[in-house]
């Protein structure tokens, strides 16, 4: 409660401007905001990737040990993705445990790996049956001003594709490349006004009314998708965001 | 174009615990006093004047003042008052006695509600910091249609500018209505693409509130031809 | 980097450390003063190996109520490592550890903020490790201190933090990780600098009285260059422009319109 009423005048505003094809940024409908990627900015992660995405801010870091796999998979490596959403990064981020909303970020950033079959997993078994990597993906959002999905799916896909197998420091042989054979990348768009805005900020985000998330590959099929907020979509408007997520993804994707 | 603005040579960013002055001069805001010497305890740029000598601070909270024009959110109706949310660490109480209209007890949401923005007036401040506020004086009241948006407190005397003259100008070239709470809220209205000309030149004050030749800057920004529709 | 051999050579025969220090030679460090736009105040400090984040918001409400305190500010502070900040993945959330370190910070920084100018709020302080490597709570003091000049809190000075402890029975400055694990004391330090005041000091170990005296005394004068560190940081932040103040007592604008 309290600040984070959204005053009926800044929601007014948005919407005059999209109906005069504008956004308060000045971005068009199907533009995306700076992105910077800068990978191996932590050390003690076998990869890593520091990301900003306009004034969102995340890292994420993927670390590797050694475990049991799960029964019915002997032959693959574990995959494991978590997000925090940290006070740090926004007044409306609570500390304690995973609430539904970073849960949310997890899962569709995993969704997208794990679907997108970034990683080769049959390469990460150490023992059929008995002994594989688990690999964890963790996503720590620094300063949120919207869109953690891409943000977060960005930082894990160039966290994957610089990260080493520890495998000798964990007397698995020598150390290796991780077998990173796609890039599945996400690109989210918020419904408002029944307009369609990609890579929404803070400000879009609370006034949206839906908001889908499209993750897809370099061959422009799609391997994740999630629709999140109270509103609704057209067949029609999901169709425009697949196609924007192609083409935005392709573009992303040219920078890896 | 450096020499311009620079007659300020004194100019000095100091840092919470810099000696400022020996002694001789009062320890004005944003610093202390502590066996006779003057430290600052704000992050700001040094001010010397005559007799006193204080900090202007970069960056900070609100703190309400007593006589303070702010523009408020309402946040929450209780029977008898809004909760107004005035961008301080402190909420603001407007009681239904400090509003231009009668108002029957639990009746407040028929007159305003959650999300609506309001000019009050800070009428009262006590020593633990509990806020009153007016919307009973000249000119206050529930702002509708328009803008608003928030710089940091800090920006609000670089946005009115010396006696008035940056806000003057920047209602002169968009010919907008605008407000500028003490609260760093800012309420703009007018035609839209003259609210957006407005909203930029803002902006530019906060980001660039400290470099040289500022209101050359926005002069420039709001001369620009509002051909160039990409905001 | 591997494991920790038990041969570890920590001071070689010409006195320098694992790393080719002095023994009273810091990590490099370097400051970066509001680095986040969501939070009131923030700063980013490299330490050697360690990369911490803090950021500062408020003085706000004080949340939950019940810690109010009617006169003065609460300043809260959460330090929290990141899951990947170490070698072995540390479970997300907070530990017994990081709750004890969150605890000695927020006391060592309310002994510096003027908490009495802000009633009934908190001031809450975000300690973020990226990459841990040994002495983070100094660094995320340090930081935090930063992030709260940058946030405009009033405080009587900045905390500046460094450890100092024993290897290979030589006293050292600023603990690396080797020199961490496999050494024989630590003593972390928090100090303000104009007032001589200590503000944090945890000590394990073991130490002649000796020992501790010249280990403490070598903390202390880090603290200092730390200090001048950190106020370089926030002058940097605003430096390189300049402008008049005077617009600082532009008289407020009164609406003139009716309603």
């Amino acid at each position: 409660m309290g600040k984070d009423v959204v005053a009926d005048l800044k929601r007014d505003y948005i919407s005059k401007l999209l109906a005069k094809g504008a956004r308060a940024d000045g971005r068009r409908f199907d533009e995306m905001r700076p992105l910077k990627i800068e990978t191996g900015f932590v050390r003690s992660a076998e990869g890593s990737a520091r990301v900003e995405l306009g004034n969102t801010q995340v890292v994420v870091g993927v670390k590797l040990v050694t475990g049991e796999p799960f029964p019915d998979t002997p032959n693959s490596g574990v995959l494991t993705t978590n997000a925090e959403l940290i006070p740090m990064a926004s007044d409306s981020f609570e500390g304690g445990p995973p609430d539904q909303e970073s849960i949310e970020v997890a899962r569709v950033i995993d969704r997208g790996i794990r679907e997108g079959h970034a990683v080769d997993m049959s390469k990460l078994v150490i023992e059929p049956g008995k002994e594989v990597w688990i690999m964890f993906v963790d996503v720590h959002v620094l300063d949120y001003d919207g869109n953690l999905f891409d943000a977060a799916n960005i930082g894990a896909n160039a966290a994957l594709k610089t990260c080493i197998v520890p495998a000798k420091r964990a007397g698995k042989g020598e150390d290796y490349q991780l077998p990173v054979q796609h890039q599945p990348i996400s690109i989210t768009a918020v419904k408002i006004d029944d307009k369609i805005l990609i890579d929404p900020t803070h400000d879009e985000e609370r006034v949206a009314e839906a908001r889908l998330t499209v993750a897809t590959l370099e061959t422009g099929n799609l391997c994740a998708m999630q629709k999140g907020l109270n509103g609704a979509f057209k067949l029609d408007e999901v169709f425009k965001v697949v196609e924007l997520s192609r083409k935005i993804g392709s573009e992303v994707r040219s920078r890896f | 174009m450096e020499t311009n603005d620079s007659k300020e040579s004194s100019r000095e960013i100091v840092v919470p615990g810099d000696l400022l002055a020996i002694s001789g001069k009062k320890a004005g805001p944003g610093t202390y006093s502590e066996g006779g010497k003057i430290f600052a305890s704000q992050l700001g740029i040094k001010t010397v004047r005559q007799d006193s000598i204080s900090v202007v601070p970069l960056s900070g909270q609100y703190i309400p003042i007593r006589g303070d024009l702010v523009v408020g959110k309402i946040v929450d109706i209780g029977a008898s008052n809004w909760l107004v949310d005035i961008n301080s660490p402190y909420p603001a109480p407007l009681h239904v006695n400090e509003v231009p209209w009668r108002v029957e007890f639990g009746e407040t949401g028929k007159f305003m509600t959650v999300g609506d923005i309001v000019l009050i007036k800070v009428v009262g401040v006590d020593e633990v910091k509990r806020i009153q506020v007016s919307m009973q004086d000249h000119g206050l009241r529930k702002l509708t249609g328009g803008m608003v948006m928030e710089v940091s407190p800090s920006k609000v005397p670089r946005v009115i500018g010396k006696n008035g003259s940056m806000i003057q100008m920047l209602k002169n070239e968009t010919g907008c209505r605008i407000y500028v709470g003490q609260n760093g809220r800012i309420w703009i209205d007018g035609e839209l693409d003259n609210i957006v000309k407005a909203v930029r030149a803002i902006k530019l004050i906060e980001d660039e509130s400290h470099s040289l030749g500022l209101t050359e800057k926005v002069k420039e920004l709001l001369s620009r031809k509002g051909s160039e529709r990409e905001m | 980097m591997g494991g920790t051999p038990t041969d570890l050579k920590l001071i070689d025969e010409r006195g320098l450390r694992i790393d080719g220090r002095r023994p009273d030679e810091m990590r490099p460090l370097r400051i970066e003063a509001g680095v986040l736009k969501r939070a009131d105040g923030s700063a980013y400090v490299e330490w050697g190996q360690n990369k911490v984040m803090a950021a500062v918001y408020g003085p706000r409400e004080c949340h939950p109520r019940h810690l109010q305190n009617p006169e003065r500010a609460l300043v809260q502070c959460n330090y929290n490592m990141a899951s990947f900040s170490v070698e072995d993945r540390k479970r997300p959330g907070p530990d017994r550890r990081s709750h004890e370190i969150s605890k000695i910070i927020s006391e060592a920084l309310t002994h510096v903020v003027f908490t009495e100018y802000f009633p009934r709020t908190s001031i809450d302080v975000y300690i973020e490790v990226l990459q841990a490597n040994a002495g983070t709570r100094c660094a995320g003091l340090t930081a935090a201190s930063v992030a709260l000049a940058d946030a405009g809190v009033p405080m009587k000075d900045l905390v500046a933090a460094c450890a100092a402890g024993k290897v290979a029975d030589t006293v050292v400055l600023d603990l690396g990780k080797e020199e961490d694990n496999s050494g024989q004391a630590d003593i972390p330090l928090g100090y303000v600098p104009r007032t001589g005041e200590i503000v944090l000091l945890q000590m394990d170990g073991d130490l002649s009285p000796e020992e501790f005296d010249k280990g403490v005394r070598m903390a202390i004068d880090a603290c200092r260059k730390v200090s001048e560190i950190q106020r370089d940081a926030l002058k940097r932040r605003y430096s390189a422009s300049s402008a008049d103040v005077d617009a600082a007592q532009a008289v407020p604008e009164m609406p003139k319109e009716g309603p």
